[in-house]
Parts: C-alpha cells; sequence; structure tokens
C-alpha cells in the first residue's frame, strides 16, 4: 500500500532524430482510471508501450507497484532491471492492442488458456473455469470454438480483452482499443471496459473516445508534442480545460 | 508387355534407392533447416554472418559439385577429412544443400508474421522460445506449405543426380536398360513412376494445407 501502482518520471524517448517523448511523468493509483487522450503523434502510445517495456525509455524512471521497472540515475544512465525481474513485473499488467493482436490459429478458447498454461504453468483443468467465466463476462461463451477470423472487430477485442484478464493481471493498458473498429462495434467494447471500471480494475486507456473518457475516467490526461500539459479529473477537464491546446483538441473532437 | 514386367525388377530397385535418398535427406534437411533460419534471424551477428556465408555457398554452387566433393575430395581435406561410402556422401550432399533452401523458406515465413503476434505473446509473459514454438512456428507452417510443396518435389527429382557416384538410382537404372535394350520404353516407366511420387507429395500437402485452412490468416 501506499506508492502508486504506476509511476512514471521524466520518461524520455527518442526515436533517432525525434523526441517522441519528452520528459513524461503520471503516476495511477489503485482502482483509477486514467484516460490518455490527444492528437495522433502526441506520444500516447509510445507512453503506454514503455510502461510494459514493448518500448524502451532513453531517459526516466518507471516504477510498477513499488518495483523499479527502469531507473535513471543521478549520471544520466539509463537501467533496466534484470531480464527476469522486467518479465515478471511486466506481467502484472495486461495489454489491450488496437489491432487485438489475436491469435489467428488458435480458437477463441485456446487464446484464453494458452498463457495461463505456457506461462503460469496451469493445468487446462485448472484455468478452464476461469476462462469460462471470462468468456461469459465478455457475452461470448458461445464463441469458444470459434476461430478468431470468423468474429467481428468487436468480438475480437472483447476475447483479446479476456485473454489479458486470464492471466489475473493488476493493471490493465488500453491502447486505443476501439480505433480499428467500425463505429457501430465500439459500444460493445466500451461498455466491457466499463464493467472492469466498475470492478475497480486498476487501468490506462489510451483512446480518442471523448464521451466514454468523460464517462469511465476518474481521471483524464491530455498529451500533445510528447509532453502532458493537462491531467485532471475527467469533469473538470473537459468542462474546463485549461490548456488552450487542451481547449482546441476538444473543440475539434466534439 | 512381357518385356515392361521383365524391366520392372531393376526400375522398382532403383526406385526404391531414389525413396530412401529422398525420404533420409528431407528429414534431416528441413530440421537443419529450421535451425539456420532461426539462427539468420537472431540477434546474434557472428553466428547470423556464418549462416548466411553457408547459404551463399550451398546456393551458390551446382548440388553436383558438391556431391562430388563430399564424395571425392572430403576425405583429403586436413581435418575434418573423413571417407564416405557413396551413400552417405550422397545423403550428407542432399542435406547440407537442402537445408540452405528450406532456411530461406522458413526465414520468410516467420519474417511474414505480424509483429502484433510477438508484442501480444510478450505482454502475456511468453518467453522467446516459448513465442516461437506456440504462436509463430504454427502459423509460419501453414504459410510455408506452398514453397515447402515446391523444394520437395524438386528433392525428388534431384536424387537423380547422385548418378555422379555411380548410384543406381531410377533414372540410372532405367538409362542402363535403354542403352542395353536400345528401347525408350524404360524411359516412359522412369517418369511414369516419378509422376507418382510428386503426385503423392502434392495430393500430401494438398491434404495439409486443407487442414490448415481452418483459420485464416
Amino acid at each position: 500500500m501506499g506508492s502508486p501502482m504506476i509511476d512514471a518520471r521524466g520518461v524520455h524517448k527518442r526515436f533517432a532524430a525525434v523526441e517522441v517523448l519528452r520528459g513524461v511523468s503520471l503516476a495511477v493509483d489503485k482502482g483509477e482510471v486514467v484516460a490518455v487522450i490527444g492528437p495522433s503523434g502526441s506520444g500516447k502510445s509510445t507512453f503506454l508501450r514503455c510502461l510494459n517495456h514493448l518500448e524502451t525509455v532513453s531517459r526516466g524512471s518507471i516504477d510498477i507497484e513499488g518495483q523499479s521497472l527502469v531507473a535513471t540515475g543521478a549520471d544520466g544512465a539509463c537501467r533496466y532491471a534484470p531480464d527476469a525481474d522486467i518479465r515478471r513485473i511486466c506481467r502484472r499488467m495486461g495489454m489491450v492492442f488496437q489491432h487485438f493482436n489475436l491469435f489467428p490459429h488458435l480458437t477463441v478458447l485456446q487464446n484464453i488458456i494458452e498463457a495461463p498454461i505456457t506461462v503460469k504453468g496451469l493445468r487446462r483443468e485448472e484455468i478452464l473455469p476461469t476462462a469460462e467465466e471470462l468468456l461469459r463476462k465478455v457475452g461470448l461463451l458461445d464463441k469458444q470454438a470459434s476461430y478468431p477470423s470468423r468474429l467481428s472487430g468487436g468480438q475480437q477485442q472483447r476475447v483479446a480483452i479476456a485473454r489479458a484478464l486470464a492471466m489475473d493481471p493488476d493493471i490493465m493498458l488500453f491502447d486505443e482499443p476501439t480505433s480499428a473498429l467500425d463505429p457501430e462495434l465500439t459500444g460493445e467494447v466500451l461498455r466491457t471496459i466499463r464493467e472492469l471500471a466498475e470492478e475497480h480494475m486498476t487501468m490506462l486507456v489510451v483512446t480518442h473516445e471523448m464521451a466514454f473518457a468523460r464517462e469511465v475516467a476518474t481521471r483524464v490526461v491530455f498529451m500533445d508534442g510528447g509532453e502532458i500539459l493537462e491531467a485532471r479529473p475527467a469533469r473538470e477537464l473537459f468542462a474546463a480545460p485549461e490548456h488552450p491546446r487542451t481547449r482546441d483538441f476538444l473543440e475539434n473532437m466534439l | 508387355m512381357d518385356y515392361l514386367i521383365r524391366i520392372m525388377g531393376p526400375l522398382i530397385e532403383g526406385t526404391g534407392v531414389t525413396l530412401q535418398v529422398f525420404l533420409i535427406s528431407f528429414v534431416f534437411a528441413v530440421p537443419l533447416g529450421l535451425v539456420l533460419a532461426l539462427v539468420r534471424i537472431s540477434r546474434f551477428a557472428v553466428p547470423r554472418a556464418l549462416v548466411n556465408g553457408y547459404i551463399w555457398l550451398m546456393r551458390g554452387t551446382p548440388l553436383m559439385l558438391q556431391m562430388l566433393f563430399i564424395y571425392f575430395a572430403l576425405p583429403f581435406v586436413p581435418v575434418i577429412g573423413v571417407r564416405l561410402p557413396d551413400f552417405p556422401a550422397a545423403i550428407v550432399a542432399f542435406v547440407l544443400n537442402y537445408a540452405a533452401y528450406f532456411a530461406e523458406i522458413f526465414r520468410a515465413g516467420i519474417q511474414s508474421i505480424d509483429r502484433g503476434q510477438y508484442e501480444g505473446a510478450r505482454v502475456l509473459g511468453l518467453s522467446y522460445p516459448q513465442t516461437m514454438r506456440r504462436i509463430v512456428l504454427p502459423q509460419v507452417f501453414k504459410r510455408i506449405l506452398p514453397p515447402l510443396s515446391n523444394e520437395t518435389i524438386t528433392l525428388v527429382k534431384d536424387t537423380s543426380l547422385i548418378y555422379v557416384l555411380a548410384m543406381n538410382d531410377l533414372l540410372r537404372a532405367a538409362r542402363g536398360i535403354v542403352q542395353r535394350d536400345f528401347t525408350t520404353m524404360p524411359f516412359v516407366v522412369a517418369a511414369a513412376f516419378y509422376l507418382a511420387m510428386t503426385l503423392v507429395l502434392t495430393l500430401g500437402f494438398q491434404h495439409l494445407e486443407k487442414r490448415y485452412a481452418v483459420y485464416d490468416g
């Protein structure tokens, strides 16, 4: 207790000559739902991907549940935890991608039980009840024997959420979970995420869905140009954005 | 008709040699090719360069030359010099040569898998070997079936090269009868035998492709 679930301090990320993140700091407490909004290219996805080591930071520190993933000392040298620790720390986080990244050669059920069996070493019958419960939760129990290609985008994304939850994470990261979906399919995915929020899952959601951010997020972070320009309770930020660029952005979005 | 039956004996014997060379070469060359491909895409620069050089050598010189070298020249090479009888020499040549081609097929297949698959596996906690074994390679296998089938059929026909080591494969057996009896009939029979072998392979690969067609992508 006490330490935040996610504590990122001064995260910098440079791709060749481009500085994508210019010192991003954000702490997320247990049970918080933080929506990250901002124009494309603002670095929101990159920041999210730095948190679970899909990208390496150039500078800065990240603690997950009080454990150091990466730290930058006073000498400016950036040190990552040993590989085994990185894997253990990152396993506490589930991630949902824009393009689902389901395994096409596995059925819906196999997609969900693959990691619990391979990574956690559970037996099939140990994870099966959990898998079925998760599928029921996302409303796809009847699709468990289908291959992902037979499902709609919205259904695939709900399977991806169930797959991440099957590893029993403490934190869920969503990287534009509805951006690849037809508009009429976003609702079902957002509903699933909202249900998770009601169960007080700690979540960080990069999204373009402003209505969703306003209604579900406890806090909204506005990023632009690789920086966080504003991070405030959702209602406040939408009602009275402080930064002129937040205002511009929201005016264009709504 | 009587004549056909009379020449069948040596031709069937030759087919036996052809099939043995083919099957043994295939069974060893495919796994070796996979290993070479995995090294070639690994992050270890020196082994990667060695495999690159190996593939260049094996694809850049004639298979027949490689076979002749292993049989006639290898015994005189210092340190690794070893005298192989004709059958093992032929097998070694085929395995070494075909592994290079299979490696490139595997590499193309592995590199065609979307990065999102690796990321999806990684955020679930799968290690690199687990990701390869459970997620990537099963999908690779489906994708490379057509080129793998091509290469496998070529291997059946390439086995006829072993005549340079004076081994009696199907084609050499047929040629022997042609030269003895002054008739081209054995060639026709040999062609039919080759066609039968490649037909079995073609059907086998088609069956695999159908089995893997249960999922798209």
